[in-house]
């Protein structure tokens, strides 16, 4: 089985997210300037922009058909990286930076995703633990073979194969003198 | 009828549909005993491949009883008679056919002009599967229109059941041709990507064509156990390195024989390259996902072959293709010349040498279709291959 399934309930949940990503990624990409001037943080306004390239990459990773874990930790990490800057606009916030308060709504925005975020990941892991837990049906007598595999080798090596389809002598790999390929 | 159409991305329903009727006097209509789902559905069912329209009647791995035979037809087919269909149609008569190269007959397709602008020239009509490939209605149905059905048939003797003899109609060729065009020579290690159906086939017959060795690569513990019930050793990609264990398995020199038999939708564990694929396909710059063939061209022993049963549908990016080159190798590819094998075939199953019906893990009405080929995709349940019955 697969240890993850694109209908499940943290699936959908990765996805919603996986559009979120992208929404954020446009706007700090866009409005980099704007949400820096916002915060009163405009010397952060490249980054902010770096940030943006950043949810868009984690957006469309959720949105591709594979494992989205390890997108969900991806952006778990990129909020602590998103909550430190913020944190350091808030602190400088007392004195230099009078818009500090917006630097904090942000700062509770991001937690508030964090915390979605993670309710996602836990979500993820315990259907992964559900599906690795399902017995595994026993397909070892399943040969095809009416006989044992080692009566079998070699069965039907006289089987018409037309010569388009065989390799040129040339090109046959030489059974060297002595033992050819991996014992 | 009642058939399995087409709506779209993860959308395949049960539909109440037209019977179809004889169009043309090559044709035939089949009534549908048993049909099966086919790792190339779910390249269609996950929407990876170009060239759907909304209605389309699916599946293209059938077999049933003749009911009805157009005057054309009638000297090769006759009413009662039981046929597997193969999944190519076949003319029989063009330059490619003659040299029994039916998966690319050059008159089967109906919209030969599409397909000669997309792919240069055209290549044969498949059931179910695109318009660039003819667009004709597949085979999970009820009845199904065959043309040029006087050759695009096999006829099943008695005494075989309908599961036994099936996949003769694809997975098992296909498996066939993946392995007979590697020209397995008996000092060959035959190193296999993929354990869905296709692999498997493609095991049971490196073994019958005598490989030294046969390794298969997977990462479904039930599909792995199954491809080792059939002779092969195993390697687990979530849990070992695929190459170092390939190398170890060959004295260092690598595989002298690689077979792709997982194709565009292949999975890698967060390796760069994978992690790219996802995110371009995601974002339509690229169709298909590459990981194996790279993995394949990396580990294959130079002046070795490579072989492509995986079904591609558009491009690829980073193909080291520089490698392939100076290593020398050989590529051969291609969609199954199924008529091709189909008599030897048919022979060895009579004969008892093997019985095809290993790989079913779930037999089902038809109406249960839509929701099996999720569990199929997703590998629930244990689910490997899955037979309808209409
Ligand atoms: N050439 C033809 O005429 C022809 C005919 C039938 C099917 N096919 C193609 O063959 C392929 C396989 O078909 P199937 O029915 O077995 O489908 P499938 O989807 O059941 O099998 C694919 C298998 O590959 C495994 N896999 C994924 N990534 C892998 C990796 N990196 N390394 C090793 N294994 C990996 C999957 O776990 C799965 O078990 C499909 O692409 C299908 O379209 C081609
Ligand atoms: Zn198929
Ligand atoms: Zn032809």
């Amino acid at each position: 089985m697969a240890y993850y399934d694109r209908s499940s309930a943290g699936d959908t949940l990765a996805r919603g997210l996986g559009w979120f990503s992208i929404g954020i990624g446009v706007a700090e990409l866009m409005a980099g300037r704007s949400i820096a001037r916002w915060m009163g943080m405009e010397d952060k306004t490249n980054l902010i922009r770096a940030y943006g390239v950043r949810e868009i990459t984690a957006g469309v990773g959720l949105l591709a058909l594979g494992d989205p874990k390890p997108w969900i930790w991806g952006r778990i990490a990129g909020d602590a990286v998103d909550m430190a800057t913020l944190a350091e606009g808030m602190a400088l916030g007392s004195k230099d930076n009078p818009r500090a308060r917006n630097a904090g709504i942000a700062f509770g925005a991001v937690l508030a995703t964090t915390a979605v975020d993670i309710v996602c990941a836990q979500k993820l892991h315990r259907e992964e633990a559900h599906y690795r837990s399902l017995p595994v049906p026993d397909y070892s007598g399943r040969s095809g073979f009416p006989r044992p595999v080692s009566a079998m080798r070699g069965a039907a090596s006289d089987a018409p194969i037309a010569e388009d389809m065989r390799t040129p002598k040339i090109l046959q790999f030489q059974p060297a003198t002595g033992q050819a390929g991996a014992s | 009828m009642r058939a399995l159409v087409w709506h779209g991305a993860n959308d395949i329903r049960c539909d109440t549909v037209p019977d179809p009727e004889i169009e043309h006097p090559r044709d035939a209509i089949v009534k549908v005993t048993t049909c099966a789902i086919c790792g190339s559905d779910l390249h269609l069912h996950d929407n990876f491949m170009p060239g759907m329209e909304k209605g389309d009647i699916v599946g293209h791995e059938f077999m049933g009883e003749v009911v009805e035979v157009g005057s054309d037809a009638k000297s090769a087919l006759k009413v009662g008679e039981r046929v597997v269909v193969p999944f190519t149609i076949w003319c029989g008569e063009c330059d490619q056919c003659k040299r029994g190269n039916y998966s690319v007959c050059e008159r089967s397709n109906r919209n030969k002009a599409l397909a000669d602008k997309v792919f240069g020239h055209t290549t044969a009509g498949l059931f179910g599967y695109t318009h660039l490939t003819g667009g004709y209605a597949g085979g999970q149905a009820e009845y199904v229109r065959v043309p040029m059905a006087d050759r695009t048939h096999i006829k099943i003797p008695g005494g075989l059941t309908d599961e036994q003899v099936l996949f003769l109609g694809d997975i098992f060729p296909t498996g066939w041709q993946a392995a007979a065009q590697c020209d397995i020579q008996p000092t060959d290690t035959v190193a296999i990507w993929g354990c869905g159906p296709v692999g498997q086939m493609t095991i049971r017959s490196a073994i019958l064509l005598g490989a030294k060795q046969v390794i298969a690569i997977d990462r479904v513990p039930e599909r792995l156990a199954m491809a080792k019930a059939g002779g092969a050793i195993t390697i687990n990609f979530e849990e070992e390195s695929v190459v170092e264990r390939l190398n170890e398995l060959t004295g260092g020199k690598g595989p002298e024989k690689c077979i792709d038999a997982v194709g565009m939708e292949a999975h890698a564990t967060a390796t760069i390259d994978s992690m790219m694929d996802r995110a371009k396909q995601a974002l339509m710059l690229e169709s298909d996902r590459a990981h194996v063939l790279r993995e394949m061209i990396y580990v294959c022993r130079p002046a070795g072959t490579l072989s492509i049963p995986g079904v591609y549908g558009g491009l690829i990016d980073k193909l080291p293709f520089g490698m392939a080159m100076n290593k020398g190798l050989t590529w051969r590819m291609g969609q199954t010349h199924v008529n091709r094998w189909t008599d030897d075939l048919l022979n060895r199953i009579q004969e008892g040498q093997i019985d095809p019906s290993f790989v079913i893990t779930h037999t089902v009405p038809l109406d249960q279709g839509p929701e099996m080929y999720k569990t199929f995709r997703d590998k629930r349940d244990g689910c490997i291959k899955v037979v309808l019955k209409p």
